[in-house]
């Protein structure tokens, strides 16, 4: 069984290179009995997904910084 | 003229801070204040020279960091030499980190454990929260910060990031996570809960 530790480490490594077969069936089967690691996973594609809206925001959609006054 | 003087009165602090987080960019990336000078400077003429082309959909600073990124990526393309990371490896504190989250097993931490994120989708289209979002990158320390930035923003692929800096394929998906692990857990602490 892989530790938390090892897991959150695959999730990070999961957006850089495909996993094998064996870290994924081992990382599945991590998941099904661990809540933390399940959130974590989401949480790191959550952030993904959100780096990704900051750094190429679609036009029109709320970023931070203020509009200028034309 | 006047015009110009006034409109430029208007958001003359505004600019500064852009200006400010301009240089701040651009020397983490190139590791050199004259280079990242000349680099923004080039950036805001390039920005003046096509202000028409700035339809106001996206923020001011959204835009002329778009430009700047561009200009940086030049930057670090024609340069030849390579500008290694410094002191790693041996970063005791960003070991440290990740840590002080697991027990010797190597599980989580019961008052480390990640808790559920009510509704994170909705946190993408909130303005606030992108101030938040911006504000735990700015906190992220400046080795970790550069690798990110490097890979997320500037889009450089793996082996090129390994290139310049000189690292190896594992040392670089150790520090993404270390990057991550740090972003999750500011976000969580001021944003999710």
């Amino acid at each position: 069984m892989l530790s938390c530790r090892h897991v959150t480490e695959l999730c990070s490594q999961e957006q850089e290179r495909r996993l094998t077969l064996h870290e994924r069936l081992l990382m599945r089967m991590h998941l099904t009995v661990c809540v933390g690691c399940t959130r974590f996973r989401k949480q790191l594609n959550f952030l993904r997904r959100a780096s990704q809206r900051f750094f190429r925001p679609p036009a029109g959609v709320p970023q931070s910084g203020s509009t200028p006054r034309e | 003229m006047t015009d110009g003087r006034s409109a430029a009165a208007g958001i003359g602090p505004e600019l500064e801070a852009i200006y400010r987080d301009m240089l701040r960019f651009a020397e983490l990336q190139l590791r050199d204040h004259a280079a990242a000078e000349d680099v923004v400077q080039e950036a805001v003429a390039a920005a003046m020279a096509h202000a028409a082309g700035f339809s106001g959909r996206s923020s001011l600073k959204t835009w002329i960091f778009a430009i700047l990124k561009n200009k940086i990526t030049d930057v670090l393309r024609t340069q030849n030499r390579t500008i290694p990371l410094s002191s790693f490896v041996d970063d005791d504190d960003e070991r440290e980190a990740i840590d002080v989250l697991f027990n010797d097993a190597g599980a989580w931490r019961t008052e480390c454990r990640p808790s559920e994120w009510k509704n994170p989708e909705q946190a993408l289209v909130d303005e606030e929260f992108w101030k938040v979002f911006e504000a735990c990158l700015d906190h992220l320390p400046p080795n970790l910060a550069r690798v990110f930035m490097m890979r997320e923003h500037l889009e450089f692929d793996s082996d090129e990031i390994c290139a310049r800096l000189e690292i190896s394929t594992s040392n670089l998906h150790v520090i993404l996570h270390r990057a991550r692990m740090r972003l999750r857990k500011c976000l969580d602490a001021n944003w999710f809960h």
